[in-house]
């Protein structure tokens, strides 16, 4: 398993790790993923403190029994089912191919 | 009010013998199908996680049967059906949650790891006090959410068998603990998977169906059924009671008036400025726990490639998503159908929410049919919690500690299911011990300690070329005693002593952890130890357990630059991965 490192394989990966390919790939996904994790945090958190510090405004009726902070609410659904969809979109299109094309230079066969 | 108990009383049991013989047809179709997938003897690998053989889809809604727990469909039903939105707000912490795990865990997991979560931890760092570390944290979680799950099983049996003694829901923990150990045990994570992905089909659509039924009711309007439930609430006496409470305090209000809240943020947790701070640590806990509970990670290795664990958590997403958008029109259904008096009269009070509506709905069919799926609901979680445990016991603690990785496959296969049993009966006699505790008390803590020790060391080994094997220590440690530290020392559990009173109220599933905080303003509590002012100790322990991790890496020199650019280019290439390196 993991004791492989202690062979030729270890250094293998020092070598991959230090391509530009791959510091490529690192910087694309982290690129990504950060950012998108640092909107979702606060636009959650943003809600959170609006439902609790600003109920006046969240419990404004904007039609019938249908709040500001309903609306609000259901936003958060949408923007998860958004986030995911969007990410799996980039990363089946995007990551996938630049990770088995740097992928392969360590068992040479392309991907699983 | 007691001709309103002996009415509740009976619409709440509907036909506990048709009840039973739902859940016993369940477990008599689950059993067989687990027995007919489990096929002979296993290895390891299809102990723990079926061999890695499971679809991206299957995996995703085995996870949604994970996750779904009855404390997520009683629980948050009740509180919307009772509190209104602040029930909803609540709920989706649970959901938002699953982006940490798709969008920075589970594929990097994947890739690293191959039975547990101590594999990707210990990955980089040293071997044993790493997965030392790593099994006492995952052994708490585990227990506390068994535990939850167990003290749901003798609640949830009150309430829709129409039997409350103390005897009664002791057998139906230990029947609980028998059939979750027998599914482990002949079943392996293969029968454990198909046992979830069951219970998830069927309580989806079991949720979907109620939904749609109470939203036909009001014309397919949202609007309309809020409107209702507001004025069935208005008209009732639990309203009329709060109105003469205001009265009392030199408040003029209208029933209206306490109707119309619960349409309205903040009636529980924007009370006081310890409550909404409370609920910001709660908040915290549950949005960065998901991601570091065990059982959760231990699915992503049922399936061969990074790209199936995107897969199973993008359907994960979809199903708990939509599960939970479900659940608003349940308990608003709840309050508009059912009424606040009946649940609250109903043994288990808002836990009951969902079932009476069920009876409500379709009589006591229906009923039955719930009943069984929320038996069912528990079941499933408690088998996947238990594998997961079992699996730390035999892989991390037995196999890489005590035998330092020299052990053969039988050997760990035995200790894992000795293991399964062992967990089996500290889940029967606890969940008995624990079955006047507060449910949801239990689910927020395993959640609390779960973002506090370990997903920061999840992240950091990850994300973070410098992070060591002292920062690791220090972070799991850290976040594992202070959040269990700050918890006994808060309101919720040294608060409430001597109070017997208030804590036979925890007997039933209840959503707020705080349940305990208001005990000192009804009765003064006889013993209140308590100097920690928040119910959730996540706002200070998982800031202090990412500080920890940072510090402890910090002052230590170790680094192994040969074992970080392996973990690094495994984890985002998903090349050599598997069994190709496993000689």
């Amino acid at each position: 398993m993991s004791d492989t490192a202690q062979t030729g394989a270890g250094d293998r990966y020092v070598a991959v790790q230090a391509t530009p390919e791959f510091q490529a790939l690192r910087k694309k996904f982290r690129g990504f993923v950060f950012p998108m994790t640092a909107f979702f945090l606060a636009w959650y958190f943003l809600y959170v403190f609006l439902s609790i510090f600003a109920q006046g405004f969240m419990n404004t009726i904007l039609f019938g029994k249908i709040t500001v902070g309903l609306i609000f609410g259901l936003l958060q659904f949408v923007t998860t089912f958004a986030i995911t969809f969007m990410y799996a979109r980039w990363a089946n299109r995007e990551l996938d191919p630049a990770a088995d094309a740097v992928g392969s230079r360590i068992d040479g066969t392309k991907g699983h | 009010m007691s001709s309103l108990t002996a009415l509740a009383s009976a619409t709440t049991v509907g036909n506990p013998t048709l009840n039973i013989a739902i859940f016993v047809i369940f477990v008599l179709v689950t059993l067989t199908i687990v027995i007919k997938v489990a096929g002979g003897k296993k290895t390891a690998e299809q102990y723990y996680t079926a061999g890695g053989a499971f679809s991206g889809r299957q995996n995703g809604i085995a996870i949604a049967g994970d996750y779904l727990s009855a404390a997520s469909f009683l629980g948050i039903a009740g509180a919307i059906a009772l509190q209104g939105m602040d029930g909803f707000l609540y709920s989706i912490g649970f959901l938002v949650a699953w982006l940490v795990a798709l969008l920075l865990v589970a594929e990097l997991m994947r890739n690293t790891g191959r039975f547990t979560m101590a594999d990707v931890l210990a990955y980089r760092l040293k071997q044993r006090p790493i997965r030392i570390a790593v099994s006492v944290s995952v052994l708490c979680v585990s227990l506390f959410y068994l535990l939850a799950q167990m003290a749901g099983a003798g609640g949830l049996v009150s309430l829709l068998l129409g039997v409350s003694g103390e005897s009664a829901q002791n057998i139906v923990i230990a029947v609980v603990g028998i059939v979750m150990v027998t599914y482990v045990l002949i079943g392996g994570m293969k029968g454990t998977t198909w046992v979830q992905i069951i219970k998830a089909i069927l309580l989806i659509s079991a949720a979907a169906i109620m939904s749609v039924w109470v939203l036909a009711k009001f014309g397919m309007s949202l609007s309309g059924l809020f409107g209702k439930a507001v004025d069935v609430s208005a008209a009732s006496e639990t309203t009329k009671a709060a109105v003469e409470k205001a009265a009392k305090a030199g408040t003029t209000t209208t029933p209206q008036n306490i109707a119309e809240t619960l349409l309205h943020y903040g009636t529980k947790y924007g009370k006081t400025t310890q409550a909404k701070i409370d609920f910001i640590s709660l908040s915290m806990a549950l949005v960065l726990g998901t991601a570091g509970l065990p059982h959760v990670l231990q699915r992503f290795y049922t399936v061969p490639t990074s790209k199936q664990a995107r897969k199973s958590v993008e359907w994960a997403i979809w199903l708990i998503g939509g599960f939970y958008l479900l659940t608003l029109v349940i308990g608003f259904g709840a309050g508009a159908l059912v009424g606040a008096d009946k649940i609250n009269a109903a043994p288990g009070k808002q836990n009951a929410a969902a079932p009476l509506l069920a009876y409500e709905l379709g009589g006591s069919w229906m009923l039955g049919i719930v009943s069984g799926i929320a038996f069912a609901t528990i079941l499933a979680v408690v088998a996947g919690l238990t594998i997961t445990a079992s699996a730390t016991f035999a892989h991390d603690l037995y196999k890489e500690v005590f035998k330092k990785g020299q052990s053969t496959q039988e050997q760990e296969v035995k200790i894992a299911r000795i293991s399964a049993i062992a967990i089996g009966l500290v889940a029967i006699f606890g969940g008995m011990l624990a079955k006047s505790q507060n449910i949801a008390f239990l689910v927020a803590l395993a959640f609390a300690v779960a973002a506090s020790a370990n997903l920061p060391t999840i992240l950091y080994s990850l994300f973070w070329k410098g992070f060591n094997t002292r920062g690791a220590l220090w972070s799991i440690y850290g976040g594992l005693i202070s959040s269990i530290g700050l918890i006994i020392f808060s309101p919720v559990v040294s608060g409430k002593m001597g109070v017997p009173t208030k804590q036979a109220d925890g007997s039933m599933l209840m959503v707020s952890p705080s349940m305990f905080s208001g005990a000192a303003a009804d009765g003064t509590p006889l013993v209140d130890f308590h100097w920690f002012p928040l119910d959730n100790p996540g706002l200070i322990s998982i800031p202090l357990a990412f500080f920890l991790g940072w510090l402890g890496s910090k002052l230590s020199q170790e680094h192994n630059a040969q074992k970080y650019a392996e973990m690094e280019v495994r984890a985002l290439t998903g090349h050599g991965v598997g069994p190709a390196l496993d000689h």
